[in-house]
């Protein structure tokens, strides 16, 4: 996934079945099948489209490049930056790392679980935001670290994690 | 002209606020010169924002909007403003370093191919395009590069190999998982100096003979992606990479896919399970063509020993760790971020000198090295050089240069746990006492916390780890008992 897109907002949700995907997925194919080991490629196009990889997809992937089904999902849950359903409007990865939990990463995950009312993998009731646990963003002398929607936040504590969600 | 003030895009500097205060700047002075810099890796004074004088280039930070308005209103402020951080270049976190392949970091925009020549870029390629393969090969064996991804395999050694191979086809693959907590090394260097990359793989595809590269890099970091994307496409367009064919491909959060087999399997399309060895990479890898694996920053250390020669790569860094380590600062630390330091300073230099001790103020408890398979070292090792063989005597490792701080208030046992935890969630699955003993150690980690037979599950908890570590087929499993072992050992009283 491009974690700095992939929410459903920017991806077309409503295209995820029927021939609307078929011809999306398609087009992937056809741009991306001359590459060399283009099945990571492609299901990341996958999902930068629909924000997930939808079940019917899977079987056109497999015919487009001669794969198994199984080896194509084998590859999707091997990766847990793959989704299988879609997320909500907006991601929040918060970091679980250890430079994260030198500066209070978890009371700040505890927060943000309690916040939201929903656990990791979860999707508020809304539909407005899905949490995950991410291991390391690369901001470890900013921490604690979370990204929401592909942007990246610095230094977060409770307090500034309500401000980000806007409660 | 006017005069140009530079703000960082690195995206530590843009969590920050370096945006808005890059807007702020421009609005607030319309006739300045605002550019956009990646970072020098000072994190605790981003945004940082210098502006450029007959004297050299002066700093201000860390900024908000609210202080760079007032700071900008009505033109540059001079270097006698109080606020002022005097030059850039004599900060003394910066003087206290030796950059030797951070150079222009910070320095430049990172997109700017002529700011990128202007600061001695392409120097070693050219070199490079002058000597036969054996002779680059040779340079980088005298320099005495290791392998900065962890495992600190001699580069030049790793080079004959893939030189010497049998192939019409052979690939260059930069490592750029860097998936460990404490470090971002990697990330600056794409995100601040993308072509100094694109230079060194460069260079290996001619010592080797290679002209298809991959630059495999996480999913966490969308704008690293994005600038080399950029990078790659502006360095073909201005001929700088003749025929080299060279890509960049997305990870998908597996910290497994850093393992330089399983890093191969994922290029190929599959599940990153780790690979048996032999065949090593070098003489069948990608594909199973004979490939070279390279860390970013060993990639990127490549251009500066062929632009100034082996010789002056060696006379840094003491015994066999020659050069330089980009020390990333991390965790509860007063000041984080990248140091570039000789191999030989002590723990206690880089933590307490140039970093300051806690960002809390208390009392160091431990440092993590190397990551989340990296010991816990306590004070009483601080005087340890970092250098590859001294941090083996304190059954230690530098692995890619991340030191994470903790003070007095962390929970040792817990961070042990999550070590096992860790290895369990990350394992690829393929060998027992990796897939199977990190979930195990999980559980006897439990029991002794909750004073379960401790004794006997302290014994069980040891002779688990050797299990995993004698008996697991890469890294991972083997090294995941390391964090425990010094936890029991330096902190006994919490696990
Ligand atoms: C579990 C595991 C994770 C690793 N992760 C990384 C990584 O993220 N980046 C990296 O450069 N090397 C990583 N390595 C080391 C690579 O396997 C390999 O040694 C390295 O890419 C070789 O490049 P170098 O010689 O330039 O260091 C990892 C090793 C293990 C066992
Ligand atoms: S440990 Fe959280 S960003 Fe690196």
């Amino acid at each position: 996934m491009r974690m700095s897109r992939a929410s459903r907002g920017d991806a077309e949700a409503g295209l995820a079945e029927g021939p609307g995907l078929a011809e999306a997925v398609g087009e992937i194919l056809e741009r991306l099948r001359s590459l060399e080991g283009p099945l990571l490629p492609i299901l990341h196009a996958v999902q930068d489209r629909f924000g997930f990889i939808p079940a019917d997809s899977v079987p056109l992937i497999a015919k487009g490049l001669n794969l198994s089904r199984a080896e194509v999902h084998g590859v999707i849950s091997f990766y847990p930056l793959f989704r299988t359903g879609p997320p909500g409007k907006r991601t929040l990865y918060i970091c679980r790392a250890e430079a994260c939990q030198a500066m209070g990463g978890a009371v700040l995950e505890a927060h943000a679980k309690r916040a939201l009312g929903i656990d990791y993998g979860g999707t508020t009731a809304d539909g407005e935001f899905t949490l995950e646990p991410v291991f390391c963003l690369g901001n470890c002398a900013c921490s604690p670290s979370v990204l929401l929607n592909g942007r990246l936040h610095s230094r977060v504590d409770p307090k500034a994690f309500d401000e980000l969600i806007g409660r | 002209m006017s005069v140009r003030v530079l703000v960082p895009s690195d995206s530590t500097a843009k969590s920050l606020g370096a945006d808005a205060v890059a807007a702020a700047v421009a609005e607030a002075a319309p006739a300045l010169d605002v550019r956009r810099t990646g970072s020098r890796g000072l994190y605790w004074l981003e945004p940082l924002v210098e502006v450029e004088t007959a004297a050299g280039r002066i700093g201000f930070g860390p900024l908000d909007v609210q202080r760079a308005r007032t700071l900008f209103a009505g033109g540059a402020p001079s270097a006698e403003h109080p606020d002022c951080l005097g030059l850039v270049a004599e900060l003394p976190a910066l003087k206290a370093q030796a950059r030797l392949t951070m150079t222009r970091a910070g320095v430049v925009e990172p997109l700017s191919l002529a700011q990128y020549e202007a600061h001695g870029g392409f120097l070693g390629l050219r070199r490079a395009q002058s000597l036969t393969a054996q002779e680059i090969v040779a340079a980088v064996t005298e320099s005495g590069l290791r392998g900065r991804g962890g495992a600190a395999f001699p580069t030049g050694v790793k080079w004959r190999t893939v030189l010497q191979a049998e192939g019409s086809q052979k690939y260059i693959v930069c490592n750029a998982d860097e998936g460990d907590s404490g470090t971002f090394a990697d990330r600056m260097v794409m995100e601040s100096d993308p072509f100094l990359l694109i230079e060194g793989m460069r260079i290996a595809g001619l010592a080797v003979g290679a002209d298809r590269g991959y630059i495999y890099c996480r999913a966490e970091y969308p704008q690293a992606i994005a600038t080399l994307d950029e990078a790659i496409r502006l360095a073909a367009a201005a001929g700088h990479l003749h025929g080299f064919h060279l890509q960049v491909r997305e990870g998908a959060g597996a910290y497994i896919c850093g393992e330089e087999t399983s890093l191969l399997e994922s290029l190929e399309g599959k599940r990153g399970t780790v690979r048996y060895r032999p065949p090593l990479p070098a003489t069948a890898g990608l594909f199973g063509k004979p490939t070279v694996v390279n860390n970013v920053i060993s990639l990127a250390t490549v251009p500066v020993i062929l632009a100034q020669g082996a010789e002056h790569h060696r006379s840094f860094g003491v015994g066999r760790s020659l050069g330089t380590l980009t020390v990333q600062l991390a965790g509860n630390v007063r000041r984080g971020g990248l140091f570039e330091v000789p191999f030989g300073v002590t723990l206690r230099q880089v933590v307490e000198d140039l970093g300051g001790g806690t960002a809390s103020g208390r009392p160091i408890k431990a440092v993590q090295a190397g990551g989340p398979l990296g010991a816990y070292i306590p004070p009483q090792h601080f005087d340890t050089p970092l250098d590859y063989e001294s941090f083996q005597t304190i059954d230690a490792m530098i692995g890619h240069g991340g030191l994470v701080v903790f003070d007095d208030r962390a929970d040792l046992g817990t961070l042990a746990r999550y070590a096992f935890e860790f290895c369990a969630e990350e394992s690829c699955g393929k060998c027992t006492p990796c897939r199977v003993g990190a979930v195990r150690g999980v559980e006897v980690v439990d029991r002794i916390r909750r004073g379960e037979r401790a004794v006997d599950n302290r014994i069980l908890l040891k002779d688990l780890c050797r299990t995993m570590i004698d008996g697991s087929l890469c890294g991972l499993g083997g090294m995941a008992p390391l964090p425990v072992l010094s936890v029991m050992e330096h902190f006994a009283e919490e696990l």
